[in-house]
């Protein structure tokens, strides 16, 4: 069970033939199946918490298959007006939607329902969080590069089907915050130049509120959506065991193989274990903490609004966007172009989606890198790389943080404006501060990393010299460490091109070919390189030598210890 | 008054307390009757020693703010010390000083909630000083904002004037809300229903003045009573989160959600790196 197994060819023999065993048979002679099972549950996955976050997500978006199936029953996907009559005494006799009646049926009436609200949502939160953390694991080692671009590229779809979904639900229910959250999406899609109005007016049916959104939104969030979500996730998943995992280097860990647990029984039951890990945690929210109580904030109408109306986290950051942007418009031929809206929440998200989904691909174009990669990096050796992601993250969280600007500011008593000139400020300086740091920071954890690999570890020991001096004892490191350190790969910085190639013929493009290689020069420059064979040796060496002496040194203290002259002219302690 | 009622809001369901503050109410307005009724008459014709006691106590703690005659004071930079107090009423005078805004300890955005300075019967001569400047509105009647025979209906009334009027400023929950410039409207939690109903009268600072043209006097006491009983309910989702909307449960998402989660994945992972390390030290263990 604990041995450790890698994607061998060969599949473990049946051994008794049991009733089972017969039946089995019986349908892999017709299907063949037991060729891909057998293949499944020799699968190999290798142990890491970092490779579970994606698992939060898989198992966070079951759980929300699952309630959410259990508030259709009794959810009523309707605009049409009704009087509640429910035990919520504080809206009793109000009209309202019946989408919004249905959801206080759901919450005060229906057992367990406003459980289940509650775990939806919370598990809606999560899922959307556990596919960023993912993606962010996925990023910082590397993992997209060839051969799983395209997972990257199917992951970044979940991401922003999953964010739709998400805001398909928060619609939903009809009460005040999702009724300004949808007025505020009909005010991003007018924004829209020429046809943000059609645009409008095809999705509401009209002109808002109407009465077609909502069963609109309905069939988008619990079929058309999950639908794709769904097969995507499938394919995921597909690809992922087709291509293999990723791993950390490691011993007996290299490109070419998987070291970890058989899928079959540790993995599954470790994955299994941890489905009801997450289910519990999105139940214990939803019984403990409240979420989007649609009661207080009463049945939408457009006359009303509350403060405190924000979207979902994962809207969070274009909002946020929306709140600090000057109020720029133009007004040409008797139109109105509102770039105050259409940059931040239009063509904003647009381009930062772009920017994710082409990421693998912009840095493959700058390296060059053709090699295939089952080995992940550190964060740390791929320095711009990291400080790349780390930039976009305060970029957006910054945005996050605007979006959140009111209550910060009622929270911390600050004042307001002041807090939107400083984030006006930050989201540009911040990125690039960020980008700064954190490229250093790699390149002196590379350096750190070298020193450790030449000198060893920081024993904790004082060593005292004859002459006074004092300096920390060093030791080396394991050999499984120092085959960790050393298993980078070395970078392969191109040449600079020139005019024409040898036999007179000018390079096509020659000013494209030159930007990259200066990206990628930029790219790897301060790397610092693992140190060579000939250098551990040396250090070794070296560390051998020291050892000696200072077994030497421990051999006169306890000897010579009347006779101290004896050893102060000794090479004892020094480096 | 404030104490008293601000529990009569909170344990309106039990009996004793109810009791309790039936007969205190009893004797405070009866016996205060005779003492306040002269400052909270609606004709404003206050008894004039009891002005004259006001004027003396604004002398001290006001005047240099407002001025010696209420007038207000300007500063050079054409900003004021104390905005002029002729016409703002006696309701003004007892929301501001019996909330514990005024006196103003410091100059600020806003003035902040603190301990009340005053009696109850300073607060009135106060009033009745501040009253006898310009007419403005009056103490209200404690008749018009009590709140214990509204029935659902106009609880109901008073949620969808809430809705309509104050969610804008003060949040859906009443838990407050910030305005431009590092103002706020407060929380809504634990203020009396007189206070309430004198902040509708006087719109304090940003808040606009609701007057009686604009919600009648029931309609304020049903928006009151609406906020005592919404205040009462239980926390039915569970721990409200500051009731802040989406922005904390976010937070929350992240911190409790996220960190749990990772922190379970850790604990997984740790435990079969143990097995791991043994299968490690065993050779072939890539085999
Ligand atoms: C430190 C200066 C200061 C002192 C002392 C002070 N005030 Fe004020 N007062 C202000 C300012 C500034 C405002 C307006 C801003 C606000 O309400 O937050 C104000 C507002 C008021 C208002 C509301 C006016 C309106 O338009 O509704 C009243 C009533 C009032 N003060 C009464 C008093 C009384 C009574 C005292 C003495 C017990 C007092 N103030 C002491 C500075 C002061
Ligand atoms: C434009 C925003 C705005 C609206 C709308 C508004 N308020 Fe206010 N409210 C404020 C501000 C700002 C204050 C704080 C005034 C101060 O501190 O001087 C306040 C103060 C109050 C207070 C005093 C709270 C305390 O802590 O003493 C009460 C009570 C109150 N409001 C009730 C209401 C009610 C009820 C409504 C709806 C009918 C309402 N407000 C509508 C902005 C608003
Ligand atoms: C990835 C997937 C999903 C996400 C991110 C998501 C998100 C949400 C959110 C945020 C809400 C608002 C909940 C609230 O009222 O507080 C919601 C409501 C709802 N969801 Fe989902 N959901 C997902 C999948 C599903 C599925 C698969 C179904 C059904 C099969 C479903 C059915 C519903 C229903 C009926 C409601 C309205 C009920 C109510 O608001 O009370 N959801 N969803």
């Amino acid at each position: 069970m604990s041995t450790a197994t890698t994607n061998g060819k060969k599949a473990a023999q049946v051994h008794r033939p049991s009733k089972v065993g017969q039946l089995a048979t019986w349908v892999d002679d017709r299907t063949g199946i037991a060729g891909v099972a057998k293949k499944q549950v020799r699968k190999v996955f290798p142990d890491h918490w970092s490779f579970m976050l994606g698992e939060i997500a898989l198992w966070s978006f079951v759980v929300l298959l699952l309630t959410g199936t259990f508030l259709t029953l009794w959810f009523k996907p309707s605009m049409g007006e009704v009087v509640y009559n429910g035990s919520y005494d504080q809206l009793r006799g109000v009209s309202m939607s019946e989408a919004y009646a249905s959801a206080l049926h759901l919450s005060f009436d229906v057992r367990g329902g406003l459980l289940m609200r509650q775990i939806h949502h919370w598990a809606a939160m999560l899922f959307i969080a556990a596919m960023f953390v993912h993606m962010m694991r996925i990023y910082f080692t590397g993992a997209f590069r060839k051969p799983r671009e395209l997972n990257w590229v199917i992951g970044c779809l979940l991401l922003l089907l999953g964010s739709l979904e998400g805001f398909t639900g928060y619609s939903l229910p009809d009460d005040l915050l999702s009724g300004t959250g949808l007025r505020a999406a009909g005010g991003f899609i007018l924004a829209i130049p020429v046809v943000g109005t059609y645009i409008s007016f095809f999705l509401f049916g009209g002109e808002f509120p109407g009465d077609a959104i909502i069963p609109r939104l309905y069939t988008a969030h619990v079929l058309l959506i999950p639908a794709v979500l769904l097969a995507l996730i499938g394919l995921h998943m597909l690809l992922l065991v087709y291509q293999k995992h990723t791993q950390y280097a490691g011993p007996g860990r290299t490109n070419d193989n998987v070291v970890g647990y058989p899928m079959m029984p540790v993995y599954a039951a470790k994955a299994g274990g941890f489905f009801f890990i997450v289910f519990g945690v999105s139940a214990l929210m939803g019984g403990l903490m409240s979420i989007n109580p649609v009661w207080r904030y009463g049945p939408y109408d457009p006359s009303q609004v509350t403060a405190g109306s924000q979207p979902d986290w994962y809207m969070g950051w274009p909002d946020g966007a929306l709140r600090i942007m000057p109020g720029w418009e133009t007004h040409a031929f008797g139109f109105t172009l509102s770039w105050n809206i259409f940059l931040p929440i239009i063509v904003l998200p647009g381009l930062m989606f772009t920017i994710l989904l082409m990421l693998p691909f912009i840095e493959n174009w700058i390296t060059g890198d053709k090699r295939d990669h089952h080995l992940l990096q550190r964060p740390r050796n791929a320095p711009t790389r990291t400080a790349t992601m780390v930039a976009l993250m305060t970029f957006i969280g910054l945005l996050w943080a605007a979006g959140g600007n009111d209550i910060m500011a009622i929270k911390f008593n600050l004042n307001l404006n002041y807090i939107t000139y400083f984030i006006r400020v930050m989201v540009f300086v911040g990125p690039v501060v960020a980008f700064l740091i954190t490229r250093r920071w790699c390149i002196s954890l590379q350096r750190a990393d070298r020193d450790r690999l030449l000198h060893g570890y920081e024993s904790g020991v004082i060593m005292r010299s004859p002459e006074g001096a004092y300096a920390e004892k060093h030791l080396p490191i394991s050999t499984g460490e120092t085959f960790a350190l050393t298993s980078r790969e070395h970078d392969d910085i191109p040449a600079m091109p020139s005019d024409a190639d040898e036999n007179g013929v000018a390079n096509h493009k020659v000013w494209l070919t030159r930007l990259r290689v200066r990206l990628a020069r930029f790219w790897y420059s301060g790397n610092i390189e693992t140190p060579s064979r000939e250098e551990l040796e040396a250090a070794r060496h070296h560390a051998d030598d020291e050892l000696a002496e200072q077994e030497l040194a421990e051999y006169h203290d306890s000897h010579v210890q009347h006779d101290r002259h004896g050893i102060e002219t000794g090479e004892v302690g020094k480096h | 008054m404030r104490l008293l009622t601000a529990r009569l809001s909170t344990k309106r369901r039990s009996p004793i307390a109810g009791l309790v503050v039936v007969l205190l109410g009893l004797l405070l307005t009866g016996g205060g009757y005779a003492l306040l009724s002269p400052a909270s008459a609606q004709s404003g014709t206050a008894s004039q020693s009891t002005v004259q006691q006001g004027r003396q106590l604004f002398l001290v703690g006001c005047s240099s703010c407002h001025g010696e005659h209420g007038e207000g004071i300007v500063t050079k930079r054409g900003t004021q010390y104390g905005p002029p107090l002729a016409g703002v009423g006696a309701a003004a005078v007892d929301f501001q000083v019996g909330t514990g805004r005024m006196p103003m300890a410091r100059p600020g955005a806003q003035a902040q909630k603190k301990k009340v300075l005053y009696n109850d019967q300073e607060i009135s001569a106060l009033a009745a000083y501040v009253a006898s400047l310009a007419p403005g509105p009056a103490i209200p009647d404690p008749s018009t904002y009590n709140t214990t025979n509204v029935d659902t209906q106009s609880i109901v009334r008073g949620g969808e004037f809430f809705r309509t009027n104050c969610t804008a400023c003060h949040n859906f929950a009443a838990a407050g809300g910030a305005l431009p410039g590092g103002k706020y409207a407060p929380s809504l939690h634990g203020v009396s229903n007189k206070h309430i109903y004198e902040a509708l009268l006087t719109g304090p600072q940003q808040m606009p003045v609701f007057s009686d043209g604009v919600l009648q006097p029931s309609e304020k006491r049903d928006i009151i009573a609406y906020l005592n009983s919404v205040m009462a309910n239980p926390d039915y989702g569970g721990a409200e989160l500051g009731s802040a909307g989406p922005v904390s449960e976010g937070l929350f998402a992240w911190l409790i959600g996220i960190g749990a989660c990772v922190g379970f994945a850790i604990w997984i992972a740790s435990h079969s790196t143990r097995s791991t390390r043994s299968t490690r030290s065993r050779k072939g263990a890539s085999a």
